[in-house]
């Protein structure tokens, strides 16, 4: 296979920019852009411009920006392979930086910069790619320009630009002044995947030493001339607002500063954390009455049950499901359940802000840092050249850092106090104050033909809308389409089949989770799925192919079900195998789950994984990825859910919300799958498919088909 | 004025005897290796050695410290090359990393006692300690590395 030219879809500009480096020296920025109105000034900076991605400086350093937010899925390790399997060099000879706000790094699967729905790996593919292969062909010209030779006699290896002669050499520090007189070019030619040295490969992850000695910072961590340290009483029932309060036990804590009220409550600042925590205990706080003490989890339930039924919005159609159905030899229906999951990472909420008359810092573990500055620019009045972030290390994301409450506590407590504030939320605050996965209720009608073939399938969703407050822009024609991910783009082929929305909003908070819609959507699909096989006397596999004639990644799968993970034979006594299918993120999963039931419990012993993401950047990664979804998923169907009794959340800690544990962890399997397709998200791929498989393995040992998550067994 | 023995040296403070050791730990000697996770004994992120056996940093007061010696992930080895962390970086545990500095301490008081520890010993001291990540078959194949250095070579 020849080299992969670039072809006509390269639309990137590339720009240098040459300028002193920060520790002296100079240093060349290498900057792609799809837009030539966000050039960087064209005059020589005293400090080169940040928003370049690679930074090559004259001493040797070589810097690579990383601009998404690293919180266990690896992107501080895949994301700079990318860049240096171009470059030509090694990751131990390059330093990880985490980038600033700036266009350059926006994602353009999300429309900003953020790190989310399994996106950085599919965002940064090509350009990060195209990045490293231009300032590579960059520093080879360079080269061939001292040694007035021809460019085909020079190669770029770990660093160095070397001249076919064997013996004349130059490192890419020496040529950095050379290359910044030169016109970049970017019809540049990437490797071709033969020749790729670093993708595809498992080297040390870059964030494992620090994390292991203690010493990585999370938000934390940050420790800061000054610092203060605050947190805010919130009033427990959602929405409520404080009435009233004293402080007089509160000040009188030792350590504790001062007490005073902000946007979501009455806020103590304190030189330590423990005093401030101290102190919020002595506070007397009196709440307003709020009319959501109506959010009670029987009623959000009745509030869905009505969606069931009545008008809706319909996310996909083709052909006549009435008429399937009327012709169906065997039709069934079915209502699937799932519920409130909130975010629990272990880091719980927290932002450090830092806020003068002139500037803002903000270290924070976040998943969306443009929105951190434009909320701190709203807050403080400042321009946003005069706002940085700083993203740290981030102890668990999930979607739950996308948001900006905890931002906005801290520059506004920043402003208020004029010292530099560390926020905490205690664990309390953090599950008392989520945006949950939403509950949703799911109607499933299906009908199959005298052979067994499924011919109609009808499924509604029925819940919140979480668009409608995130990203509203994104609902067109009623159809929230992170509610119908799952559901609306099945991948199975049925001759007549209609899926439909019906926005049942709640006064429970709702956003983004690991996994998206898909992780309830799946649950109903898969397990409805088994419910038709069972009903047609069909093999799940069996069942499942005859509608995925036209999907060969798919097919592929169950084959490898069937050969590798020994479908067909029977599992040990006692135990029984259930299965589930996903297609997420562009790519696609089969999970076999293999469960027994112990007193009265459900327990996972096995999980075999046959995984397609296409290209493969990290394929331990990409394995630590699966597990990790499987015990986030596992904890979701299994250990608990979020519900709400008088306005307020019941589950205030890992007493009432419990995580899997060290003890309850199956023994996993993944098999990557060869493929040369464009590589697919990986972080959210492995949530949705495990409950659905437990609960088909848990309805073959009881008889019971399980409609509900979490899974509650019935009583026997 | 409480006197204590921390990370190998022996200090004195002047701080409400009240406060956890978690944040005598963080907030005072910034040594934040030790993770605030819960606040109430139900997570382990804040897992350290008094006198060489584990506890919770968020559950002990500074007064229980008192003459006696306590170890963070920071002091547990004078290089960060303890068997665990060498292990833990051979088997690439950490995730997001926020739960594994307590896990780390959990394992090496796990190893202090049982030095050869059975699957069931490791299931028993670890599940204590939560990981949202699901690192767990990663912290068990770490434990055993360690444990068993002659059973592998590489």
């Amino acid at each position: 296979m020849a080299d992969a030219k670039h072809g006509p879809g390269m639309t990137r500009r590339a720009l240098l920019k040459v300028g002193l480096a920060a520790g002296g020296g100079l240093a060349l920025g290498v900057w792609l852009s799809a837009d030539a109105e966000t050039r960087p000034a064209a005059s020589a900076a005293t400090e080169v411009e940040p928003n370049a991605w690679i930074r090559l400086l004259a001493d040797g350093r070589i810097e690579l920006m990383l601009a998404r937010s690293e919180m266990g899925q690896g992107v501080m390790t895949a994301l700079p392979m990318l860049i240096a399997e171009e470059l030509e060099v090694g990751l131990d000879q390059v330093e990880v930086v985490a980038a600033p706000v700036a266009p350059a790094y926006e994602n353009a699967l999300l429309g900003e910069q953020a790190t989310g729905q399994s996106t950085s790996v599919r965002d940064g593919w090509l350009k990060l790619r195209e990045a490293g292969a231009v300032a590579r062909t960059l520093l080879i010209q360079a080269a061939a320009s001292v040694w007035q030779v021809q460019v085909s006699e020079c190669r770029a290896h770990r660093g160095s630009v070397h001249h076919s002669d064997g013996i004349r050499r130059l490192s890419y520090g020496a040529l950095v002044e050379v290359a910044a007189g030169l016109e970049p070019d970017t019809r540049v030619a990437l490797k071709s995947p033969e020749s790729w040295q670093l993708i595809g490969t498992s080297p040390q992850r870059l964030d494992v030493p620090a994390k292991v000695l203690g010493r990585a910072d999370f938000g934390l961590d940050i420790r800061l001339p000054g610092l203060r340290f605050a947190t805010i009483y919130r009033c427990p029932v959602l929405g409520a607002w404080v009435q009233g309060w004293r402080d007089a036990a509160a000040l009188e804590v030792p350590g504790v500063r001062d007490v005073f009220a902000v946007h979501s409550g009455i806020a103590v600042l304190a030189d330590s954390t423990w005093a401030a925590l101290e102190g919020r205990e002595k506070l007397e706080v009196s709440c307003r009455p709020s009319g959501n003490r109506r959010l009670e989890t029987p009623r959000i339930e009745a509030r869905l049950q009505i969606g069931l039924k009545g008008r809706s919005a319909v996310a996909r159609k083709h052909g006549n499901v009435s008429r399937a159905l009327a012709k169906a030899a065997q039709e069934i229906e079915a209502v699937y359940q799932v519920g409130f999951q909130p975010h629990v990472c272990m880091e719980p909420m927290t932002c450090t802000a830092e806020v003068r008359a002139d500037a803002c810092v903000l270290h924070v573990p976040t998943q969306a840092q443009e929105a951190a500055r434009a909320l701190a620019c709203q807050i403080t009045g400042l321009e946003p050249e005069r706002v940085r972030v700083h993203t740290t290390f981030v102890g668990g994301g999930y979607g739950r850092r996308l948001e900006q409450d905890f931002v906005a506590d801290a520059v506004e407590l920043s402003q208020a106090a004029r010292c530099p504030v560390q926020l905490i939320w205690t664990r309390e605050d953090d599950f008392r104050h989520d945006d949950f996965r939403p509950m949703t209720l799911h109607r499933l009608r299906g009908g199959v033909d005298d052979q067994g073939r499924v011919r109609a399938w009808f499924h509604r969703v029925v819940g919140p809308s979480v668009l409608a407050r995130v990203a509203p822009e994104r609902i067109r024609d009623g159809i929230d389409d992170a509610m119908v991910e799952g559901a609306a783009d099945i991948p199975y082929a049925i001759p007549a089949a209609r899926v439909e929305y019906r926005r049942a909003d709640t006064p429970a908070p709702i956003g983004l989770w690991r996994g998206g819609g898909y992780t309830h959507n799946s649950f109903a699909v898969e397990c409805f799925l088994d419910e038709l096989a069972g009903l047609a006397g069909q093999d799940p596999i069996a069942m499942r192919r005859q509608l995925l004639a036209e999907s060969p990644r798919q097919l592929k799968l169950l084959d490898h079900v069937e050969g590798r993970f020994a479908w067909g034979e029977e599992p040990p006594a006692g135990r029984a195998r259930g299965l589930a299918l996903v297609s997420a993120f562009g790519s696609h999963i089969a999970q076999v789950a293999e469960v027994s039931i112990q007193d009265a419990s459900v327990r996972v012993h096995r999980v075999q994984c046959a995984v397609d993401c296409g290209s493969v950047v990290h394929p331990e990664i990409v394995r630590s990825q699966i597990l990790s979804g499987i015990a986030f998923g596992l904890t979701a169907a299994l250990k608990g859910e979020i519900t709400f009794t008088d306005g307020q959340v019941d589950q205030l800690g890992f007493d009432t919300y419990p995580l899997l544990r060290f003890d309850e962890m199956p023994e996993v399997a993944v098999d990557i799958l060869p493929s040369v397709a464009e590589p697919g998200g990986v972080s959210g791929l492995a949530v949705p498919g495990i409950g659905p498989a437990v609960a088909n393995a848990v309805r073959v040992l009881t008889g019971q088909p399980i409609r509900a998550l979490p899974i509650r067994l019935p009583p026997s | 004025m409480i006197s204590l023995n921390l990370n190998g040296e022996p200090r004195e403070l002047d701080l409400d005897p009240e406060m956890p050791l978690l944040w005598v730990l963080r907030d005072h000697f910034g040594l934040t290796g030790t993770k605030y996770g819960c606040g109430r004994s139900e997570c382990g992120a804040c897992t350290i050695h008094l006198d060489g056996e584990p506890v919770r940093a968020c559950a002990t007061t500074l007064a229980e410290a008192q003459g006696r010696s306590i170890t963070t992930i920071e002091g547990l080895s004078p290089d960060g090359r303890h068997p665990l962390q060498l292990a833990w970086v051979l088997e690439q545990v950490p995730q997001c990393g926020y739960c594994q500095p307590g896990q780390i301490m959990m394992a090496a008081a796990l190893l202090n006692k049982h030095p050869r520890p059975t699957d069931a010993q490791i299931d028993e001291a670890m599940s204590g300690v939560l990981c949202r990540c699901g690192t767990y078959e990663q912290i068990r194949r770490a434990i055993l590395r360690a444990a068993n250095p002659e059973v592998r070579n590489g």
